[in-house]
């Protein structure tokens, strides 16, 4: 069985686009692309699916929703609330919840697809950060995910203000009262938000244009250029065996990989689905109309807007008057927690690799990623942050938390104020910790091999377990280590330069600052093979060195 | 399709042998594929073929995935016209029945699709060459050559005037959309401070008459002899503004009875009949109505960031991130014992915003000189 012919129907099909596109040529290239498997590459891949399901079960909500505030006297099929004042919207997200068969499930589904939108997208940045997998080339990529992280929790808050229910309304003040508070020009922001005094009656609809058009659009643009990216520079491979920075090692796109992405499309469908029935998500009519007068107790934001409830829950009662009278206000318990966490947060992503490749000075492209406990630094830094996040989002529920632990809310309060300094400075060295023993261990597999399960007896009569060498796998794997690279010239510890001038860019009090922090940053902690090979020797790379093979 | 020059990073020599054939020229009349091989032939490097034997088993593992995916489409089908909705139950049993057919059908077809890839598809470790993304210096001078010379073409580098005017043209242009949104905002912008300053508690009603509390959800006016026992609490509004959010967003307040010996230096006693005391309801925080009330310490809370608020002592702030306190109404009982309004809140109720200044500077300037 040498040849067979392509089917009619496929040979006439891919004719007519050749013969009119030269499509040959691209599939040529690209049918048997090849990619890499992790099962950490999978967690983008949940984001994209989660994207493209809440595009369809949107899309369906859009066809019966009705994003007005007019006033209307609800008359559908849920009688607690029937002969009830309410917005339009309010009313229609009951009618899409009771009265459109279907319509509860895509509601749910729609909301659990945004949870595990954003939830994919954090997950999946992890990844690539502990990873270094954002370093040249691809930090562009990461820039383009930076942006669309901060537009999914745009996304996320203008989709959950749109049932006008009394929940999304709380949600909806938080933000005006944040929105006004901003020096200057807040009340211009509010004014033209809500088209006059809140709430007004234009709020909805323009949240409405805003979730389903333009951020959708600007998602989709973005991902597709995301796409893009990742298909010219193809994927990043974890060290191992045969895996090099010249090489992709992996299954082809055609048809492996395409028919795993299908089936892993369907499962993310499948749990969203499965999550959209059994598990009860935003019940709208348990909570009544919006009014600015009440508010249900314990309400909570989705959990990606929990770190700026926490924030905001933990700030002293800070606020400052400028001028004096007629000056003015800068309610600073406000501004901080609103605007410095997302802030820092979101700069620090962005910068990170821009920071680090000054840091380093290491301008190779990467295509083998890090293990995390091979960059410490990186690594612990990368903790650090996750902590501040972590206890600002814990803090958000604080009121939960002091419910289960039965301690008062305020003293959650103050432990949070603490812990938010305190933790991440705790986890940074911990990790470090953690980093320097896992690498010592490889060094050890390396150096004396793997515990084997046999014991033996040695001739005067000491028992000793019998070490083997680790599979080759798993040896590939531990030697795609590299030490973090240093400026030149600042190698720690290894005497050789130290007496020399240093380079002209690390003169100066900003160079000086650059080279302590290269130091510190880079270097062999714990070098693999003791007495040869790498030893203690900093391979310094320099800006534009070739680019060096992962596997020696 | 977005592929125009990648050809240098996607050499073609290193994929292995089983290469699909290049597109035969249309007059052939041959398919794109026509050249194909079969697939997966052993030699291939990095491909390595299931045994017959597992390839059988997935063939019929994945058949039964397939179709239990086809009864459960068909359930979901059939589900949609069998569950009508209308009520709480029937929206839920039309919802789980809707729901676990789709998970059905969805999760059994990825699970016979990984089958498939797993136990029929060979098993791959394909390698691919990859090179450095930048191009080489000769692209990079060609381009950065034809770059200078097509601006030397178009005379946008020597015509200052040509370039100068289409400066001039664009940047009006740009400024159009922002213009265009100006009438977001429904009026003058200018009276926008002031009306947050206000509410409607210092105006008086269409009849002349000071405005009545009336309690939130009945509308119902509050007879201060009725509302007699120590530590009762009401969320209450303003007459004739029952409904208007934009209005129940500044004026909502919350109304609390005192023993007279309870009340502190805070609070002002000059508005507080029969030991009756009416704070705004709007947190100073941010804005959520702060709701919850803890009558042995007198403590207001708000559920949002847990501002706590003393309510014995002027609504000062306790606890939590909010600066100011509550602001109090000045209320005092009409002539048909129900409790009015006597004035405006004297600072701005709500969330701080920066042209509010220090309202309660002025508002005690104010009070020392009356
Ligand atoms: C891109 C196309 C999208 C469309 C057409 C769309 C459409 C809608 C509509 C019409 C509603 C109100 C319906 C209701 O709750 O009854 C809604 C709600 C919502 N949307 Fe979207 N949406 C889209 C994408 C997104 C994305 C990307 C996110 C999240 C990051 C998101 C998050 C939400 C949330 C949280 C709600 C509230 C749902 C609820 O309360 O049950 N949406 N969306
Ligand atoms: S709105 Fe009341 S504490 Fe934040």
């Amino acid at each position: 069985m040498s040849t067979a012919t392509v089917p009619k129907p496929i040979a006439g099909t891919s004719s007519f686009l050749d013969d009119r596109l030269g499509a040959g040529n691209f599939m040529r290239r690209n049918l048997r692309k090849v990619f890499p498997d992790h099962w950490s590459f999978l967690l983008g891949e949940i984001a994209l699916y989660s994207f493209i399901i809440l595009l369809l079960t949107g899309t369906f909500l859009t066809f019966f929703f009705k994003p007005s505030m007019e006033h209307v006297i609800y008359e559908g099929s849920y009688a607690p609330l029937q002969g009830i004042g309410m917005s339009a919207a309010y009313a229609s997200a009951l009618e899409i919840s009771f009265d459109v068969r279907g319509g509860l499930l895509m509601r749910q589904m729609h909301h659990w697809a945004a949870l595990l939108f954003v939830a994919g997208m954090m997950v999946h940045m992890l990844r690539v950060f502990f990873t270094g997998a954002y370093r040249k080339p691809r930090e562009l990529n990461w820039l383009i995910g930076v942006l669309l992280l901060t537009l999914a929790l745009l996304e996320g808050l203008t989709g959950y203000s749109l049932p006008d229910d009394l929940l999304s309304g709380a949600g909806l003040r938080i933000t005006e009262g944040v929105a006004i508070s901003l020096p200057l020009v807040g009340t211009w922001i509010t004014f033209f938000l809500f088209g006059g005094e809140y709430p007004g009656e234009d709020v909805i609809s323009r949240f409405y244009s805003l979730h389903i058009l333009l951020i959708p659009g600007i998602l989709l643009g973005l991902i597709s250029a995301h796409m893009i990216l990742m298909w010219v520079q193809k994927h990043t491979q974890m060290p191992g065996k045969g895996r090099t920075n010249n090489n992709v090692v992996g299954a082809p796109f055609y048809p492996a990989f395409m028919a795993k992405a299908g089936a892993y499309f369907m499962f993310t469908f499948g749990v969203i689905a499965l999550l959209g029935t059994f598990a009860q998500i935003n019940p709208i009519w348990l909570f009544g109309p919006y009014t600015p007068a009440d508010i249900s107790a314990g309400s909570q934001p989705d959990f990606y807007m929990g770190f700026l409830e926490g924030a905001l829950r933990l700030m002293p009662s800070w606020e400052v008057n400028l001028f004096g009278q007629g000056g003015g206000t800068i309610p600073l318990s406000v501004l901080i927690p609103a605007l410095v966490p997302m802030g820092l947060i979101m700069t620090g992503l962005a910068l990170y690799p821009f920071v680090e490749r000054w840091i380093t000075g290491d301008n190779r492209e990467h295509h083998v990623v890090d293990r995390p406990r091979n960059n410490p630094h990186r690594t612990s830094i990368g903790v650090s942050a996750m902590t501040f996040y972590g206890v600002l989002w814990l803090l958000g529920a604080n009121d939960e938390l002091s419910w289960v632990l039965h301690v008062s809310l305020n003293w959650t309060t103050y432990v949070g104020r603490v812990l938010v300094f305190v933790a991440p400075a705790i986890a940074y060295v911990v990790t470090y910790r953690i980093c320097l023993g896992l690498q010592r261990k490889d060094a050890a597999i390396i150096g004396h091999g793997v515990e084997s399960g046999v014991i033996k007896r040695l001739p005067h009569g000491e028992y000793i377990e019998v070490h083997v060498p680790p599979s080759q796998d798993i040896e590939a794997h531990m030697r795609g280590k590299e030490p973090v690279p240093t400026l030149p010239g600042t190698g720690n510890g290894s005497g050789n330069g130290s007496g020399d001038v240093p380079p002209k860019a690390l003169r100066g009090p900003i160079g000086r600052l650059r080279a302590k922090m290269s130091a510190a940053y880079g270097g062999e902690k714990i070098p693999l093979d003791d007495g040869h090979g790498e030893g203690h020797g900093h391979a310094a790379v320099g800006a534009g060195e070739d680019d060096k093979p992962a596997i020696h | 399709m977005t592929d125009n020059n990648h050809d240098i990073e996607q050499p073609v020599e290193r994929v292995p042998k089983r290469v699909i054939g290049t597109p035969s020229h249309a007059a052939t009349g041959t398919s794109l594929l026509g050249a194909e091989e079969r697939a997966g032939s052993a030699e291939v490097p990095g491909v390595n073929l299931q045994d017959e034997a597992t390839a059988k088993k997935g063939e019929r593992i994945a058949a039964f995935c397939f179709l239990l995916a086809f009864l459960a489409g068909i359930a979901f089908i059939v589900s949609y016209v069998a569950f009508q909705v209308g009520d709480l139950d029937s929206a839920a049993t039309s919802n789980l029945a809707l729901g676990s057919s789709l998970t059905v059908a969805l999760l059994a077809l990825a699970s016979g699709i990984v089958v498939w890839v797993r136990m029929v598809m060979p098993k791959y470790k394909l390698v691919q060459e990859r090179h450095a993304m930048a191009s080489d210096g000769e692209t990079r001078s060609y381009v950065g050559e034809t770059f200078l010379q097509g601006a030397a073409e178009s005379g946008i580098t020597k015509r200052p005037l040509l370039r100068r005017t289409l400066l001039a043209a664009a940047a009006p242009l740009g400024l159009a959309p922002l213009v265009l949104l100006k009438d977001l905002g429904p009026h003058e912008y200018a009276d926008f401070p002031k009306k947050l300053r206000h509410t409607v508690w210092g105006e008086k009603t269409k009849e002349g008459k000071p405005r009545r509390l009336v309690v939130e959800g009945t509308g119902a006016p509050i007879r201060a002899a009725d509302f007699n026992s120590p530590g009762g609490i009401l969320s209450v509004v303003p007459e004739g503004y029952e409904h208007d959010l934009n209005e129940l967003a500044k004026s909502t307040l919350i109304l609390i009875k005192f023993r007279p010996e309870e009340l502190k230096s805070g609070t002002n006693r000059n508005w507080a009949p029969d030991g009756i005391v009416a704070y705004s309801k709007i947190c100073t925080h941010v804005g959520c109505p702060a709701a919850l009330y803890e009558q042995t310490t007198h403590h207001i809370l708000c559920p949002c960031h847990q501002s706590t608020f003393d309510a014995a002592d002027g609504a000062k702030v306790v606890f939590g991130p909010a600066a100011r306190p509550l602001p109090q109404l000045p209320i005092a009982v009409d002539g048909e014992g129900y409790l009015v309004a006597t004035a405006d809140f004297p600072v701005p109720p709500g969330p701080s915003f920066w042209e509010r200044g220090d309202a309660e500077a002025e508002a005690r300037e104010k009070g020392r000189q009356s």
